[in-house]
């Protein structure tokens, strides 16, 4: 009897362990959800993969057509391109599917979301988790892998820390603004595609050098939602080109500030969010 | 179909640690509580005007510790809206609010430990797995000690009824059976305090029954809280002794079913089969004439407050043969009716 009441107040932290195999547990019962219908999840898988195919023979074709573009040669554009899209499919594996906050505002399942002890956001990634994903993020590898092998790079420490601390940070950009676009549905639930314009306007945006855009888009994308930090400065850093807009070369090391910066925006976003939720009716 | 297995330790449904007292401890504690919402409506076209609306206007309420509550308005009376406030749903516009001691809205997570909830129309189930798979999981999601889980969810097997579907999933149940699911899924952990939102809405005879007749279980075991709202008056006569109602976001009633009834002046009635055509009676006290059906042969009188049946029928029988008597309680849905139309009555005074 005496452990009747160990449940009634665990104190926050004090077993973690115990918080993740929750999100396990629910990350699983996802799967198997998820798997129960079988046909549908194999036409998902299969789908998924034609499409990632169809983007690499995009950018093949594109690299055919134009030797260079805003003074890079097509070989270290591709190691932009593979660095912005292997941050972006990582992010896209594990936040992408906060976009179906959008869908649980309108039903008002998110009272259900919100009645559960643990992070509601933490359970909106678990519950709609689609490893299908993985797959984009494997081929964003190979890309990247292919891309370096054409590029001569002269390796250093520094520049194998900053071929792996970068895709992450930029996946935490990218997540950032994941979240902080899906937040907009609980202002206003007919958001619809506008937060996509932030995000996969983002990867398009990244998989090019900053010096082909100019004006206000350039300074918004680039600067304002921090995607110039996401692959340009960091492969210009392991390229050892110097910015033909002149930003110094130590900005390359600049992506997990701006990351956490974005994480917290994205976080201050959400937190006014989830106060302003108005459920639906009954 | 009762649970068979090895002898359980008893888990009561509560946790509240040994040596607190049970007397007198708040459990929902409102003060002022108001919800507005920002409407936009149409004007002309493309304009739209910006309108404030109060849901819940000025709400104030103590409820304690074992009290079941019945929580009644009309449709859009801002039923649902304060009991998503009083579980952390919906952060409250101004006012104070603690729930089992803590802000909802600010200490959710803690919050979510004390309190179980069945929102009729939103299951906390997983629609494509067995039930049993759902009860598993919410274990894990609230670290529920393993010979506590498996205490409570024998209970309610038993007393629900649950083994026959156990094993379907979710989907695939009769709304009574998952709502018999539900109000397991919401016991699991213990909770303080129970809140029910419609919990017999589209509910079956027998299922409707079976809900009930577990709440008034859960009721006499006096340790869970209950605060339901419904539509459904018997679920109100059954199960609770205190009545709140609410119209047009405020409080217009809180107190017994008796109360009211004495508050709105609603009386027991009379109703006498004649041998002969009914004449009146001279002098008859305590009771006026309310129907005269049947040819003069059946007669509905209403007695005044704090006179007896048994008073009135010896009068009558002094003056006319009796075939038969029965005696009518007041009726709780005419009440409440009344009681509506006084409060749109109130408002439109104060706004005209």
């Amino acid at each position: 009897m005496a452990d009747a009441s160990r449940g009634a107040d665990i104190p926050a932290g004090a077993d973690s362990g115990g918080v993740l195999s929750a999100y396990t547990r629910l990350l699983v019962a996802q799967i198997r959800s998820q798997t129960q219908y079988r046909l549908s999840f194999l036409a998902d898988v299969v789908s998924t993969c034609l499409m990632s195919l169809l983007d690499i023979v995009a950018v093949l074709v594109l690299f055919r057509v134009t030797p260079a573009l805003g003074g890079f040669s097509g070989r270290q554009v591709l190691v932009m391109a593979a660095m912005a899209l292997l941050a972006f499919s990582l992010s896209d594996l594990l936040v992408g599917n906060v976009e179906r906050l959008r869908f649980y505002i309108r039903t008002g399942l998110f009272d259900v979301v919100l009645l559960r002890p643990l992070s509601a956001l933490g359970q909106l990634l678990v519950i709609d988790f689609a490893p299908r994903r993985t797959g984009r993020v494997v081929q964003a590898l190979v890309i990247l892998a292919v891309a370096l092998f054409l590029v001569d790079i002269d390796w250093s420490v520094a520049r194998v820390a900053i071929l792996v601390v970068t895709p992450l940070a930029g996946s935490l950009i990218f997540a950032s603004i994941f979240v902080a676009g899906a937040t907009v549905a609980f202002w206003w639930v007919e958001s619809g595609e506008l937060a996509n314009a932030f995000t996969y306007g983002g990867r398009d945006f990244t998989t090019y050098p900053v010096s082909v855009y100019s004006g206000w888009f350039r300074r918004l994308f680039a600067y304002g939602l921090g995607f110039a930090f996401v692959a340009y400065y960091p492969a210009l850093f392991l390229l050892d080109v110097p910015d033909p807009l002149g930003a110094p070369i130590w900005l390359g090391w600049g992506t997990p500030v701006v990351a956490l910066l974005a994480m917290t925006v994205a976080a201050c976003v959400w937190r006014t969010g989830v106060r302003h939720y108005r459920s639906t009716g009954s | 179909m009762a649970y068979r297995g090895p002898a359980l330790p008893q888990y009561g449904f509560l946790k509240v640690p040994e040596g607190q007292s049970r007397r007198a401890v708040a459990i929902i504690e409102a003060e002022e509580l108001r919800k507005e919402f920002v409407v936009w409506r149409k004007v002309g076209r493309l304009r739209r005007q910006r309108q404030v609306v109060s849901a819940v206007d000025g709400v104030s309420l103590r409820v304690e510790q074992g009290e079941t509550l019945g929580y009644l308005g009309p449709n859009g009376a801002g039923k649902s809206t304060t009991l998503k406030m009083f579980t952390g749903v919906l952060a409250p516009s101004s006012g104070r609010l603690r729930v089992c001691g803590l802000e909802p809205v600010s200490r959710r997570v803690q919050l979510t430990r004390q309190i179980g909830v069945v929102f009729g129309q939103r299951s906390q189930l997983w629609w494509d797995l067995p039930l049993r798979d759902s009860f598993a999981l919410l274990r894990h999601v609230f670290r529920i000690p393993q010979a506590e889980h498996a205490a409570r969810l024998a209970q309610c097997r038993e007393l629900l009824g649950l083994d026959e579907f156990l094993d379907t999933p979710v989907r695939q149940l009769s709304l009574g059976q998952r709502m018999r699911g539900e109000l397991t899924a919401a016991l699991l952990h213990g909770p303080r305090v129970l809140f029910l939102d419609e919990p017999t809405i589209g509910l079956d005879v027998v299922s409707k029954q079976a809900v009930r007749a577990f709440l008034t279980q859960l009721r006499d075991q006096g340790e869970v809280t209950v605060v339901l709202t419904t539509h459904d008056l018997a679920d109100i006569e059954r199960l609770c002794r205190r009545l709140v109602i609410i119209d047009h976001g405020r409080v217009v009633h809180d107190g017994s079913l008796e109360a009211l009834h004495a508050r709105y002046g609603s009386r027991r009635r009379v109703v006498v089969d004649l041998d002969a055509p009914w004449e009146q009676v001279p002098g008859l006290s305590g009771a006026v004439v309310e129907a005269v059906e049947a040819e003069g042969h059946r007669v509905t009188f209403s007695l005044a407050e704090g006179v007896t049946a048994g008073h009135v029928i010896t009068q009558l029988a002094g003056y006319a043969a009796l075939r038969d008597i029965s005696i009518v309680e007041p009726d709780i849905e005419e009440v409440i009716a009344r009681l509506y139309a006084a409060s749109d009555d109130a408002r439109s005074v104060a706004s005209g």
